[in-house]
C-alpha cells in the first residue's frame, strides 16, 4: 500500500512537470520559436558536456540547501517562507567571520568557524517565525516575510556600507583562499559544497525517520492535538523545526559565497529562498526528492542560459515553468490521479 | 513650507502602490483568503498596462488592460484557493513567481531586450496652481498622479461597502465563521470569487501606476517588495480599509525618508528596514489582540 | 395535511448507510420528536431536509408539494428553518446583525432601523427577552439558542427543526426552551425536535419517529407509548450486552481529591478508583469531563485539587512522566489526540512512547524492539492489519481501537483512563471493546471510564459517580439505582442518603 501511495505521489509530481512544460511550450510558441528547438537547446546547454552537467549540479546546490530547508519545517506543519532572508543572513555573517579572524585562526579552523557562524545566523533568523507561531500563534509566514525585507536590506546595508570593498559594486573584500570551497573540475563552479549536500541530505533522513527526535517533529507536523496528549513538547518543535530549517537555508547561503564568489556580493541568489518552496513541494518533503527536484531545476537554470542564445526565449522561462510546477503541485485537487472518488 | 509640501507631496506619490498593496490585502483576507501574491498580481498588472499602451498607444486602454488582467489574476487566483484547494500561502508564492518570470519572458518577446520595454505613453501628473501652495494639504495637489485621487474614492468606496451594506456585512462575517455564513444561505464561494477578482482588480491597478504614472516603461521586477509592503500595511492596520491607508502611509514616509537622508549619512536601507520592525514590534506586542480574521485559510464546501 | 412528508429517503456516506429508506412525517403544528441514539442517522435526515446534504434516493414533499431542496436558501423559501447542535452564528457581530445577516433589510445599504425594527416586533411577538446590541460571543448558551430560533423565525420559517437543542443547556434553560417551543405551536409553527433523552421526548412532543441504525423502527403518538418502550425500541434487543461482575479489588490507584472542573461550580469533586475496578463517570456531555480527562491526563492544568496516581501527586507532572508512571489513555476524541492518519500502525505504537529505553537508544528509534511489541499486541487484541507498515488511517474505527488499546496496554499502566471508548464504532467492535476492558479489570488494573452513554455505565462500571455541572450530583455503587433514577442525577437531582 505504501509503495503504491508513493508511486502515485511521483506520478503527480511527473503530471505536474509535464503539464507545466506543456505551458511553458506554448509561451515560446506564443513567442515566435520553435519549443523543440528550445527545449533542445536547454537539454544541450545543461547536460551537453560534462563540464556543462557539473556547472549544472553547481546551480542545483543551493536550490537543493533551500529545499531541504524548507521540507524539514513543512514535515512540522510549518511554510519556511523566510529562507531568502535566511541565507542572506547566513551568508553575511559566515563572509563577516572569514574576514574578521582570517589574521587569527588556521585556515580548516576559520573554514569550519565561518560555517557555523553562517549557520548560527541562519539559525537565529529562523527561531523568530518559530517562537511567533509557538508563543503567540502568529502566522509563520508573515513574521517571516517581514524578516525576508530586514535580512536583505541589513546585509545591504552592511554590503553599500562598512564592510564594503572599494570599487562600484557593493561587494566585501575577498575572503582568504584558504577557506574557498575547493573546486572539483577545472573551469567550473563544482565545489567540494556538494559533499557537504549529500551529506546533509541523509543526515536529515536519518534524523526524520530513525531518531526520536525527529519522529517527534514529524508527530507534531502531522497532527499536533495528538502529539501533545503523547506528551510530545509541539512548542519546542515548532520552533526547532524553524531553527534547524534556518541553519539548512543559511547552508545554501554559504556555499554559494564561499563557492562561486569567495566574498559577500549583493543580489547573489536570485530567489533561492522561494524556488526552495517549489522544490521542497516537488519533492514531497523527502531528502530524496529534494536533491532529485533540485537538480531538474538546475538542469532548467543551467540550460537556460543556452536556450536564451541560441533562441529569443529569455532565461526566465524557466522561472515560468518553476512557477506552474509550485501552482500545479500545490492544488492537489487540480491533478487528481485515479477518477474512482469516493460516493458522497 | 515648501520643503514640507514637498516631502508630503513625496510620501503621497508613493503611498499609492502600497495603500492600494494594503486594501488588496485587507479585501482578500477579510474574506477568509490568504494572499500572499499582491506582488505578483501588481507586477502583472504593471506589465499589462504598458502592453496595453503600448499596442493601442492610448494610456486610458493600457490602464483598462492592467485592471482587466488583474481580475482574470484574481479569479485564477481564486480558483486554486477555492476550486482546487490549493496551500494558499504556496499558491501566493507561485503566483509571484509566475509574474516575475512570464513578465520577463514577455518583455523579451515582445521588444527583444532584456529587463526593460520601450517607453510608452503614460499619465501626466497634475499640480493644481493655487490650492498646491496652502501648507500641508497643499501637498496633495502638488505633483500628483489622478491615482492619488483614485486611491481615495477606492478606500472611501471599500469602506462603505464594508461598513454600510449588507454585502459588506456578509463578507466581514465570511472571513470569521464561513460555515455559519453558508447556512444562512449565503453562497460564501461566489462572494470569495468576487473579492479576489476585486483585488485583482485593484492590484492591476496598482501596478500601473507604478509602469504608467511614476514610470513610462515596463521595468523587470518593478514592483519591488511593494505589494509585500502592502500586505505588511494591512496587517499593521489592522485588516481594516481606513487601517490599510494610514498604516500605507506611515510606510511611505520610511520610504520617502531615504531621499531626504543622503544629508545626515544615515544609511537608507535601516530607514526602509523601520516599517517591517514596526510590524513586527506590533505582532509581538498586541499579537494576541490584534488577529487577523478567524478562518483565514479555511474553506467551506 | 402533512408538513414533512420523506419517503424512502437514503444517504451514504462511502460504505456507510447513514439513512437506508427512511419514510418520515410530521403533520402540520405538531412538535415531533426525531428519537435515536448518537450516530443512527437523525441529523442526516434533518441535513437533507434544510438542504445541506442531498439525498442519493428518495422524495420530500412539504406541505403536499414535492420539493427539490438544494441548499439552505431552497428551505428557507419553503419555510424550514434549522437550528444546529453546533451554533452557526458569528461570535464578532451583535444579535441583530446576526439574525438579518443574509435577509438585511434595505437595498444595497445595510437599513439598521428598518431591521432592528423587524426583529423587535418578533422579539415582542413570542415575548423573547434578548439584547439585540450585544455581541454573540458574550452570551449564554441559552440565549445563543434563542437568537438562533429568532432568526428561522426572522426567516419565515413555519418549520423549525432543532438538532439536540439541550445538548448543551441547563435544566432551566431547557425548562425555558419548552416554554418557546410550546408557544411557537400555539403559533402555528411544526417544530422537529431531535434527541436521545427519553424524558424530553415524552414531556414536550405530540408525536415521535425513533430511528435505529438509519431506519425508521418505531411510530406513534406519544399519549400511547412509554419510556420504556421507547428505550427498547431505540436501542433495539438484538445487541448482546456485555455486563461486568464485581470482583476482588486491591489498593487505590487513583485518588482525585477536591478537584474543581468548571469555574461555575460550586463544589468540588473527589473520588477514588481502586486495582480491579471499574469506576463509571456519567452524565450528559458538557457537564466537566472533558475538564477531568484532561486534567488526570495533563492537558489541561489543575486549578484547585489533587490528583493522586498511585499514591504521588500528579498534577503538576508532565504528560510523559504521568504515562511512565502507569498511566494508560484512551482518549475520548480518537482522530484528535490518539493516533496520527498517515503514520503507520507501527509508528502509531511509538506515540507517547517514544522515549522509552527499549524504543529508543541514544536517540534513535528501535524498529526492531517497537515492531514486536507491536505485532504481538496486534495478535493479542486480534486487529486484522495488512501490515505494520500500513497507514492506521487506512483501518477500520475498531481496528484503530484496537490499535491504541494495545499500545496503552503494553506497558502495563497499573491505571487506565478510557473515555468515550466506544463512539463511533459499530457493534461488533463496540462488543469487543466491552470485553476488553472487562480482561482489563480481571487483570487488577484500576479503570475510570467516562461515557456519555449510560447503558455503557451500567453495564460496566462497579461504582458510579454522575457529574452535573461540574460537580458529582451522586456516587453509588452500580445496582443501586434504577435507569430512570440515574437519569435524574444527570439533570442535577442529589442523591439522598451516603454516598458509597
Amino acid at each position: 500500500m505504501k509503495r503504491l501511495k508513493n508511486m502515485n505521489e511521483l506520478g503527480k509530481s511527473l503530471a505536474a512537470i509535464g503539464i507545466a512544460l506543456i505551458v511553458g511550450a506554448v509561451f515560446i510558441m506564443l513567442s515566435g520559436e520553435s519549443p523543440i528547438n528550445a527545449y533542445g537547446a536547454l537539454l544541450r546547454g545543461a547536460l551537453g558536456s560534462p563540464r556543462s552537467i557539473a556547472n549544472t549540479i553547481s546551480k542545483s546546490i543551493p536550490l537543493a540547501f533551500t529545499g531541504l530547508a524548507v521540507a524539514l519545517s513543512s514535515r512540522c506543519g510549518m511554510l519556511n517562507i523566510g529562507a531568502e532572508g535566511q541565507l542572506h543572513a547566513g551568508a553575511m555573517a559566515s563572509v563577516f567571520t572569514a574576514l574578521a579572524l582570517s589574521t587569527v585562526l588556521p585556515a580548516p579552523l576559520l573554514l569550519l568557524v565561518s560555517i557555523f557562524a553562517g549557520i548560527f545566523a541562519g539559525m537565529l533568523i529562523g527561531s523568530i517565525p518559530g517562537f511567533f507561531k509557538a508563543k503567540l500563534n502568529t502566522s509563520e509566514v508573515i513574521v517571516a516575510i517581514m524578516l525576508n525585507y530586514i535580512c536583505t536590506l541589513f546585509t545591504s546595508y552592511l554590503v553599500n556600507g562598512p564592510l564594503k570593498a572599494p570599487g562600484s559594486t557593493a561587494q566585501t573584500h575577498v575572503i582568504p583562499e584558504g577557506v574557498w570551497f575547493p573546486r572539483l573540475i577545472g573551469k567550473t563552479q563544482l565545489t567540494g559544497a556538494v559533499f557537504l549536500l549529500i551529506a546533509v541530505a541523509i543526515a536529515m533522513y536519518i534524523f526524520l525517520w530513525k531518531t526520536s527526535l525527529g519522529y517527534q517533529l514529524r508527530a507534531v507536523g502531522a497532527n499536533r492535538s495528538a502529539a501533545g496528549t503523547a506528551g510530545i513538547k509541539v512548542n519546542l518543535f515548532l520552533i526547532m523545526s524553524m531553527v534547524l530549517s534556518g541553519g539548512l537555508a543559511a547552508l545554501a547561503g554559504i556555499t554559494e559565497v564561499f563557492g562561486k564568489y569567495h566574498r559577500y556580493i549583493e543580489g547573489f541568489s536570485p530567489s533561492f529562498g522561494f524556488t526552495g518552496i517549489a522544490v521542497a513541494i516537488l519533492g514531497r518533503n523527502h531528502p530524496a526528492g529534494v536533491i532529485l527536484t533540485a537538480l531538474l531545476f538546475g538542469i532548467m537554470d543551467m540550460g537556460s542560459l543556452r536556450m536564451s542564445r541560441v533562441t529569443d526565449v529569455s532565461t526566465n522561462m524557466v522561472t515560468v515553468v518553476q512557477s506552474l510546477v509550485i501552482l500545479l503541485v500545490a492544488a492537489p485537487e487540480l491533478i487528481k490521479w485515479n477518477k474512482n472518488r469516493k460516493r458522497g | 513650507m515648501a520643503e514640507v509640501n514637498n516631502f508630503l507631496a513625496l510620501v503621497l506619490q508613493l503611498s499609492v502602490p502600497i495603500v492600494l498593496g494594503a486594501l488588496c490585502g485587507t479585501i482578500a483576507e477579510r474574506g477568509g483568503i490568504i494572499l500572499l501574491g499582491v506582488e505578483g498580481m501588481m507586477l502583472l498588472g504593471a506589465f499589462a498596462g504598458v502592453a496595453g499602451s503600448f499596442f493601442t498607444g492610448s494610456v486610458f486602454v493600457g490602464v483598462l488592460v492592467s485592471i482587466l488582467v488583474g481580475v482574470i489574476v484574481g479569479w485564477i487566483y481564486a480558483l486554486f484557493c477555492l476550486k482546487w484547494k490549493a496551500h494558499q500561502s504556496v499558491v501566493g508564492v507561485g503566483i509571484n513567481l509566475f509574474a516575475s518570470g512570464i513578465t520577463a519572458v514577455l518583455v523579451k518577446a515582445v521588444w527583444h531586450k532584456e529587463g526593460m520595454s520601450d517607453s510608452v505613453n503614460a499619465v501626466s501628473n497634475l499640480t493644481v496652481p493655487v490650492l498646491s501652495d496652502i501648507p500641508v494639504i497643499g501637498a496633495l495637489f502638488k505633483n500628483q498622479s489622478p491615482y492619488l485621487y483614485v486611491m481615495f474614492v477606492i478606500v472611501a468606496a471599500v469602506w462603505v461597502l464594508f461598513y454600510r451594506t449588507k454585502y459588506g456585512l456578509r463578507y466581514r462575517a465570511i472571513g470569521d465563521q464561513p460555515h455559519a455564513v453558508q447556512t444562512a444561505g449565503i453562497n460564501v464561494n461566489r462572494y470569495r470569487y468576487i473579492a479576489m477578482m476585486a483585488s485583482g482588480a485593484i492590484a492591476g491597478l496598482a501596478g500601473s501606476y507604478l509602469s504608467l504614472s511614476q514610470n513610462n516603461l515596463f521595468i523587470s521586477n518593478m514592483t519591488a517588495g511593494r505589494g509585500f509592503m502592502g500586505l505588511a500595511a494591512n496587517i499593521f492596520g489592522g485588516w481594516q480599509p481606513l487601517g490599510s491607508l494610514g498604516a500605507g502611509l506611515v510606510f511611505s514616509i520610511a520610504q520617502a525618508a531615504r531621499f531626504y537622508l543622503t544629508e545626515f549619512s544615515i544609511p537608507s536601507q535601516l530607514v526602509q528596514m523601520l516599517p517591517y520592525i514596526i510590524t513586527l514590534l506590533i505582532l509581538f506586542f498586541v499579537g494576541k489582540r490584534v488577529k487577523g480574521p478567524e478562518a483565514l485559510g479555511k474553506l467551506v464546501d | 395535511m402533512d408538513a414533512i412528508k420523506m419517503t424512502g429517503i437514503v444517504k451514504c456516506f462511502g460504505p456507510v448507510r447513514a439513512n437506508d429508506g427512511i419514510n418520515f412525517t410530521v403533520e402540520e403544528q405538531e412538535i415531533h420528536c426525531l428519537l435515536g441514539e448518537n450516530g443512527t442517522g437523525k441529523s442526516t435526515l434533518m441535513n437533507i431536509l434544510f438542504g445541506l446534504y442531498h439525498p442519493d434516493e428518495g422524495e420530500i414533499y412539504i406541505h403536499g408539494k414535492k420539493a427539490a431542496i438544494a441548499n439552505p436558501n431552497d428551505a428557507y423559501a419553503l419555510g424550514i428553518g434549522m437550528v444546529h447542535q453546533h451554533f452557526m452564528l458569528i461570535n464578532q457581530l451583535t444579535v441583530l446583525e446576526n439574525i438579518i445577516i443574509g435577509k438585511e433589510q434595505g437595498g444595497v445599504f445595510l437599513d439598521r432601523k428598518k431591521s432592528e425594527e423587524k426583529v423587535k416586533e418578533l422579539v415582542e411577538r413570542f415575548g423573547f427577552k434578548v439584547d439585540l446590541h450585544e455581541k454573540v460571543v458574550n452570551l449564554s448558551v441559552g440565549m445563543r439558542q434563542r437568537v438562533e430560533i429568532l432568526k428561522t423565525l426572522y426567516r419565515g420559517a413555519d418549520i423549525i427543526i432543532l438538532d439536540e437543542p439541550t445538548a448543551v443547556l441547563t435544566p432551566q434553560e431547557v425548562d425555558e426552551l419548552f416554554k418557546i417551543l410550546r408557544q411557537l405551536k400555539k403559533d402555528g409553527k411544526t417544530i422537529v425536535f431531535i434527541t436521545h433523552k427519553l424524558n424530553e421526548t415524552m414531556s414536550l412532543s405530540d408525536r415521535i419517529t425513533v430511528i435505529r441504525k438509519g431506519k425508521v423502527v418505531f411510530e406513534c403518538d406519544t399519549k400511547d407509548t412509554s419510556e420504556k418502550e421507547l428505550a427498547t425500541q431505540m436501542v433495539g434487543r438484538s445487541i448482546e450486552t456485555v455486563v461486568g461482575e464485581k470482583g476482588e479489588t486491591g489498593r487505590i490507584l487513583l485518588e482525585v481529591k477536591e478537584l474543581r472542573l468548571q469555574k461555575k461550580a460550586k463544589e468540588t469533586v473527589s473520588f477514588a478508583v481502586h486495582a480491579g475496578e471499574i469506576f463509571g463517570i456519567a452524565g450528559v456531555d458538557g457537564n466537566g469531563q472533558q475538564e477531568l480527562e484532561a486534567m488526570i491526563v495533563g492537558n489541561q492544568n489543575v486549578t484547585e485539587g489533587k490528583i493522586f496516581l498511585d499514591g504521588t501527586s500528579i498534577e503538576n507532572m508532565p504528560v510523559k512522566a504521568r504515562k511512565k508512571h502507569g498511566l494508560g489513555y484512551i482518549p475520548s476524541d480518537r482522530h484528535k489526540n490518539a493516533m496520527i492518519s498517515q503514520f503507520s500502525i507501527a509508528e502509531n505504537f511509538l506515540l507517547g512512547y517514544q522515549d522509552n529505553p527499549e524504543y529508543c537508544k541514544h536517540g534513535f528509534i528501535q524498529y526492531d524492539n517497537l515492531k514486536k511489541d507491536a505485532q504481538k499486541q496486534a495478535e493479542l487484541f486480534e486487529t486484522k492489519l495488512a501490515s505494520l507498515d500500513q497507514q492506521i488511517g487506512q483501518l477500520s474505527g475498531g481496528n484503530q481501537q484496537k490499535v491504541i488499546f494495545g499500545r496503552e496496554t503494553s506497558h502495563e499502566p497499573g491505571f487506565m483512563l478510557v473515555s468515550q471508548p466506544v463512539r463511533g464504532l459499530d457493534i461488533g467492535a463496540i462488543e469487543k471493546v466491552h470485553k476488553t476492558l472487562l480482561q482489563l479489570k480481571a487483570q487488577g488494573k484500576a479503570i475510570l471510564l467516562i461515557s456519555a452513554e449510560l447503558s455503557e455505565i451500567m453495564n460496566l462500571s462497579d461504582r458510579i459517580a454522575v457529574l452535573y455541572e461540574g460537580e458529582i450530583s451522586a456516587e453509588f455503587e452500580n445496582g443501586k439505582y434504577t435507569k430512570e433514577e440515574i437519569g435524574l442525577f444527570m439533570t442535577g437531582k442529589k442523591a439522598g442518603g451516603t454516598n458509597v
